[in-house]
């Protein structure tokens, strides 16, 4: 079975990255994966068997004073080196800052082409095929590489399942540091608070507020509902450009894409752009006051009236029926 | 200090966008095109480096068909000093792949000291064509900066990473993409309008940068599109609304 090399990332911190379990999955049903890892110090115990029991049949760790002091060279010179010694049918990596960096120089490096942003792949008689959610899902998108490396970068939270477990095989490599035609890192600063909400991206259930809220006090009523549901929170451009919320919060094409399986949107009016990132959701519910605001059209269920009085009303109700 | 800024043009996001469905490319008649927002930011961050240091030269580099000249001439509105058009027909639907070769040649032609542009276009959001053009102009790669100064001895910023920021930094010559935290670009004036139309366009055919002419390596196989979404209960709220609401949850299990 051919190999597939999969980019694991490792936080400053020394955490394997959430994408790990995706990306292997997906690594095993195109062949074998192999994990690739870099670090300053040869991987603990620990890390080994938590990628063994991801799927990873065998781990490439490159060991590197560059990891952590070197922005994303040292992970394309490891993956450079993996597909010298893999002779691989396929590279992926996620679909994060780091990851599709680390894609993009290695395609050039090694000759080969990035099919970005997947959610889904397969192998067609051996030919790597990866699907792609166009314009917020309003289109599939299937794609080959015709000759060289296919590398997919694979959208987070959008494989699901997970590969059978492996006892990997570690090959230990160890990597020069190399700072030329780099970038390099003086800092990490980690995210003030870790919120207790789901991340938005992978949340089962997300509450986005919209510029229908007023004012960035009333966005406590959209953080309400999502507690009482346990989902992210999530906002339309409009709040987030009227500073309601952290722009790290925007759904949309400009922002982020979700798919949870019920999205609620509280005071949106609906604009293309917002659509664009929410409409693949399995379940939408719109409140507005506005009885023509286009959410509507995509809501399976929508209420036209006043969030202040109904979304107060709904937290009761919701807590009545889940005592 | 001479800073070429990447634009691209798109489909304006605010249209619903089509893709052709025969051949999975973009339908350019459906949706009005425009400069990409995140690329007019990139613009304004070189323009303020400009007004603050007149001695800055910014250049728009564009690759598109021959009517991408419109957005080259909006940037020049606004205030860069020159611009560059790659057009060739042979570049019609051309992948990340040829599209960065091409740049990183023209770049390589116009020269430069900073190479400034957006971390993901609103259309293709595959965002990796500047990373692609740094390692094929061995250059270090700045990307998705929510902040950046830029200096004669280097570029440093803020990197937007998956967990927190990263402080980075680089020597010149860099390229660096910017997020939609930088500021939003400004509006062209009137004077910026009549002048445009003076400064100079260099337009840029393949056969000129020197680089391959074969077809993209990255094949679309299937384009589908997804039936529009039917809009389903809507009910104006008498009192009860969010009872009801509250039962259509339950009973689809998603409370």
């Amino acid at each position: 079975m051919s190999n597939v090399l999969a980019l694991i990332e490792v936080s400053h911190r020394g955490e394997i990255a959430a994408s790990a379990r995706g990306l292997l999955a997906a690594a095993a049903t195109l062949g074998s994966p192999v994990a690739v890892v870099v670090s300053s110090a040869p991987l603990a115990d620990d890390d080994v068997a938590r990628l063994g029991e991801l799927g990873a049949a065998r781990i490439y760790s490159a060991v590197t004073a560059a990891a952590g002091t070197v922005l994303v060279a040292p992970a394309v010179d490891a993956l450079s080196g993996a597909v010298d010694a893999y002779g691989p049918a396929a590279v992926l990596t996620a679909n994060s800052v780091d990851g599709r960096e680390a894609a993009a120089r290695l395609a050039v490096r090694v000759g080969g082409s990035v099919l970005a942003d997947v959610v889904q792949v397969h192998s067609d008689n051996g030919t790597v095929v990866a699907q792609h959610s166009v314009f917020g899902g309003a289109y599939t998108v299937e794609s080959m590489v015709e000759g060289g490396l296919p590398l997919l970068t694979i959208r987070q939270g959008a494989i699901e399942g997970q590969a059978p477990a492996a006892t990997a095989d570690v090959d230990t490599v160890s990597l020069e540091a190399r700072t030329e035609g780099a970038a390099v890192i003086d800092q990490f600063n980690d995210d003030a608070a870790v919120s207790v909400r789901p991340e938005l991206r992978t949340a089962a259930t997300v509450v986005s507020g919209g510029r229908g809220l007023g004012s960035s006090e009333n966005f406590v009523l959209v953080e309400q509902l999502a507690d009482t549901l346990g989902a992210a929170i999530g906002a339309s451009r409009a709040a987030v450009d009227a500073g309601y919320i952290a722009q790290t919060a925007q759904v949309g094409q400009t922002g982020v894409s979700v798919s949870p399986q019920l999205y609620i949107a509280l005071g949106i009016s609906g604009a293309i752009q917002h659509r664009a990132g929410m409409q693949t959701a399995k379940t939408i519910v719109a409140i507005n006051k506005d009885e023509d605001a286009p959410i509507f059209e995509v809501a399976d269920f929508g209420i036209v009236g006043d969030i202040f009085t109904v979304v107060p009303k709904l937290i009761e109700a919701v807590k009545a029926r889940s005592n | 200090m001479k800073i070429v800024v990447l634009v691209k043009q798109v489909p304006d996001t605010a249209e619903e966008r089509k893709l052709d469905l025969a051949t999975g490319q973009l339908d350019r008649e459906a949706a009005d095109s425009v400069v990409d927002e995140i690329n007019e930011r990139a613009l304004e961050a070189a323009l303020r480096i400009k007004d603050a240091n007149k001695g800055t030269e910014v250049v728009a580099m564009i690759m598109g068909p021959d009517d991408a000249t419109q957005s080259l001439r909006k940037a020049l509105s606004m205030g860069a000093d020159s611009g560059v058009h790659i057009v060739d027909d042979s570049l019609d639907g051309a992948d990340t792949g040829r599209t960065a070769a091409t740049l990183a040649a023209a770049l390589k032609a116009t020269g430069f000291d900073v190479v400034m542009a957006g971390n993901e276009s609103t259309d293709g959001r595959a965002g990796v064509v500047p990373a692609m053009v740094a390692e094929h102009l061995q250059l270090p790669l700045l990307g998705s900066l929510i902040s950046a100064e830029i200096a004669d001895d280097g570029v440093r910023g803020v990197r937007q990473g998956e967990g927190g920021t990263l402080n980075v930094r680089a020597g010149l010559p860099a390229i660096i993409t910017v997020t939609e935290r930088f500021p939003e670009a400004r509006f062209p004036n009137f004077k910026g309008i009549l002048t445009a139309k003076r400064k100079p366009v260099t337009r840029l055919s393949v056969a000129e940068l020197g680089v391959p002419t074969g077809a993209s390596r990255t094949v679309v196989v299937s384009t589908v599109e997804r039936p529009p979404r039917a809009a389903g209960r809507k009910l104006i709220d008498d009192g009860t609304a969010a009872d009801e609401l509250a039962e259509f949850l339950v009973a689809n299990r998603l409370v």
